[in-house]
């Protein structure tokens, strides 16, 4: 139960953010939304690398051979600087939305349609 | 020595020299805005040679490996590795090489068109630096051999594609475009990511080959494959995913349009390569044969009814496209159909994927070449709207022949590219299916009937008041159009010489499993 602990937080923190995504009427918080479903899935691939007592894995001077997986702390890292970039552009448009709507309620995104 | 090291390090330099160009271009047009023109047409130039060169060896000598980082470039397995390909390679076999030429050649012509359509506007210096990134997310996830580096380039596309569908703003309304298409790219690509993961849980891989080698479909692969064929199946705006589609392609700049039918081309190569390289066999191939069958007809009946009615010319063209979309899976689902069958396979299932993959590169051929022609003529009046057309060809007599071509070419009419990919695809899916046949065909017909009330609104009738000054476009734009309408009718007068060098390889190519493995992991497979 305790070794799966971090998955049922991911699903957890899936759940929020696709609610966050699909209820919620403002941009920022629609974009807050797919921010934590980054973190979700971050934390997903952060901890199918963890072992249980685990040492960093540096093999000079290295007390034993129990060591987590590098891969995915470097899977992990890639995306949190995708994530960063994403928001970056998503909170861009926000701002551009704000400065040609005076709004960012998607109520008011309603004029792509003919 | 020159063209030896640049023959063997071609897969990198395809694409370092348009990452690098797309940071060197807006230091140069604080200089001046010639300089960046000759940077950007420049590294544009090399970068296409560079990929048709590569891509002409790889039709030559079979599959290319490109292992970043190691002592040899085909040392995919390093000797202190256990056998495992640790490190980030690139695989660039005869399917990525055939999307590598329908990159080169689009985007080839795309710059030479753009230099000229954008030299008003303002921003440019961002215009081609995310043109470029858009040019290396592309390249890269065509070719490369490993699942988590094909997921930075999905992103690295998504972040620059859409930055440029909202870079005419337009009173805010492209931005609703971008917002659109990025919300749901980045949702597609976690999911992608989380695919990945699982992966990894399973298997401790990220190479595609060592992926494939030890599937077992168990019910995590299960749920990954969905993950991963919906959501690049939404980015190639297959009919239940394909609301951003009509809203980005008329939003962004026509040139860019242009580029985003090739990204989503290779979003379906994704779609390709994780179905038959990843899973292949291990799949029910039927069950998901037929999902790729079903996503192709409601993309082919959904898209064209939805164009018929559309009065701005973008939005019915890029319908369309969702349309012609569904072809290419139609004719790859018959294919993974009777993947298990090898005499279904041989008698119709190879004819009907080449088919579906011949679509691809006509596709991204005669459709960059209508958005293009409609560009120029938003280039010289300012409307996309239909009703506000007319008169043209007087005035604009190039652009009226490109758009014929272009326009005989989707709706399947010989001696047009378009026809001998149809055609491939008609005669095996009626081997198949007889009425799957007959919907491609009446979809086909559907598509000439709306082309030709475009063409009418367009072009024909008196020249209107407002348009007597109109001139032809610049020479430049002429010439990239020109180029992709070559293509169109070399393909269409030459189908089989196209199909036998560069199509039945990347049939074969994807088809078989085995071969990608053991080019891969060594003999021992």
């Amino acid at each position: 139960m305790l070794a799966n602990l971090p998955y049922i937080v991911v699903v957890v923190l899936f759940l929020i953010g696709l609610a966050t995504i699909v209820l919620k009427r403002n941009l920022i918080k629609i974009f807050l939304g797919i921010v934590i479903l980054e973190s979700a899935v971050n934390l997903f691939i952060v901890s199918l690398g963890y072992r249980e007592g685990g040492i960093a894995p540096i093999y000079t001077n290295a007390p034993g051979t129990l060591m987590v997986l590098p891969t995915p702390q470097a899977l992990t890292l890639t995306s949190i600087v995708i994530g960063v970039a994403t928001s970056a552009l998503l909170l861009s448009f926000a701002i551009v939305i704000w400065k040609k709507y005076g709004s960012i309620e998607i109520g008011f995104l309603r004029r792509l349609k003919e | 020595m020159i063209t030896s090291f640049i023959v063997e390090n071609s897969p990198a330099l395809m694409v370092i020299v348009p990452f690098i160009a797309a940071f060197v271009a807006p230091l140069t047009g604080r200089v001046a805005p010639a300089v960046r023109a000759w940077i950007v047409g420049g590294a544009m130039a090399i970068t296409s040679a560079i990929t048709l060169l590569l891509a002409s060896d790889v039709y030559a000598h079979g599959t290319r490996l490109y292992v970043f980082g190691a002592q040899a470039a085909t040392q995919t397995i390093a000797p202190d590795s256990g056998g495992i390909p640790v490190r980030i390679m690139f695989t660039v076999d005869p399917m990525s090489a055939l999307m590598l030429v329908i990159t080169a050649v689009l985007a080839f012509a795309v710059v030479l068109y753009s230099l000229t359509s954008e030299r008003d506007h303002t921003g440019l210096g961002s215009y081609y630096t995310l043109f470029l990134l858009m040019v290396t997310g592309i390249l890269g996830m065509v070719s490369t051999g490993d699942i988590f580096n094909f997921f930075v380039f999905l992103e690295i596309l998504s972040i620059a594609s859409a930055g440029l569908i909202a870079f005419r703003i337009d009173g805010g309304i492209a931005v609703e475009a971008a917002i659109k298409y990025f919300v749901l790219s980045t949702l597609g690509a976690l999911a992608v990511l989380i695919a990945i993961g699982i992966y990894y849980g399973q298997y401790n891989a990220l190479n595609m080959a060592l992926i494939a080698q030890r599937m077992q479909y168990t019910l995590l692969d299960q749920v990954a494959l969905v993950l991963i064929v919906a959501a690049l199946a939404m980015k190639c705006g297959a009919v239940p995913m394909h609301f951003w589609t009509p809203d980005a392609y008329s939003m962004a700049p026509s040139s860019i349009t242009a580029l985003l039918v090739v990204a989503s081309q290779a979003s379906l190569y994704g779609l390709f390569r994780a179905v038959f390289t990843l899973y292949n066999v291990t799949l029910n191939a039927a069950c998901i044969g037929w999902l790729l069958i079903v996503l192709g007809v409601l993309s082919m009946v959904v898209g064209v009814t939805m164009a018929i009615p559309q009065k701005n010319v973008k939005r019915l063209m890029a319908y369309h496209a969702i349309s012609q979309t569904g072809y290419m899976l139609l004719g790859v689902g018959v294919g993974l159909a009777v993947l298990g069958n090898q005499s279904f396979l041989s008698a119709f299932g190879y004819v009907a994927m080449e088919g579906g993959i011949f679509h691809i590169i006509n596709h991204a051929m005669y459709k960059g070449l209508l958005f293009l022609t409609a560009g120029a003529i938003f280039f010289r009046i300012g409307t996309y709207d239909l009703n506000r057309m007319g008169g043209l060809g007087h005035s604009m007599k190039w652009t009226m022949v490109f758009f014929i071509i272009g326009a005989l070419a989707i709706a399947g009419i010989p001696p047009f590219n378009g026809y001998a990919s149809k055609l491939m695809i008609y005669e095996s899916v009626f081997a198949f299916n007889p009425i799957l046949s007959v919907i491609a065909m009446v979809v086909s017909i559907l598509t000439l009937a709306s082309f030709v009330k475009v063409f009418h609104s367009i072009f024909m009738g008196p020249v209107l008041p407002e348009y007597k000054d109109v001139k032809e476009v610049p020479r430049p734009m002429l010439i990239g159009m020109g180029i992709l309408a070559l293509v169109v009718i070399a393909f269409g007068l030459f189908p089989s010489i196209v199909v036998d060098t560069l199509v039945a390889p990347a049939a074969h190519a994807l088809a078989d499993q085995g071969m990608y493995i053991a080019t891969v992991i060594g003999g021992g497979a």
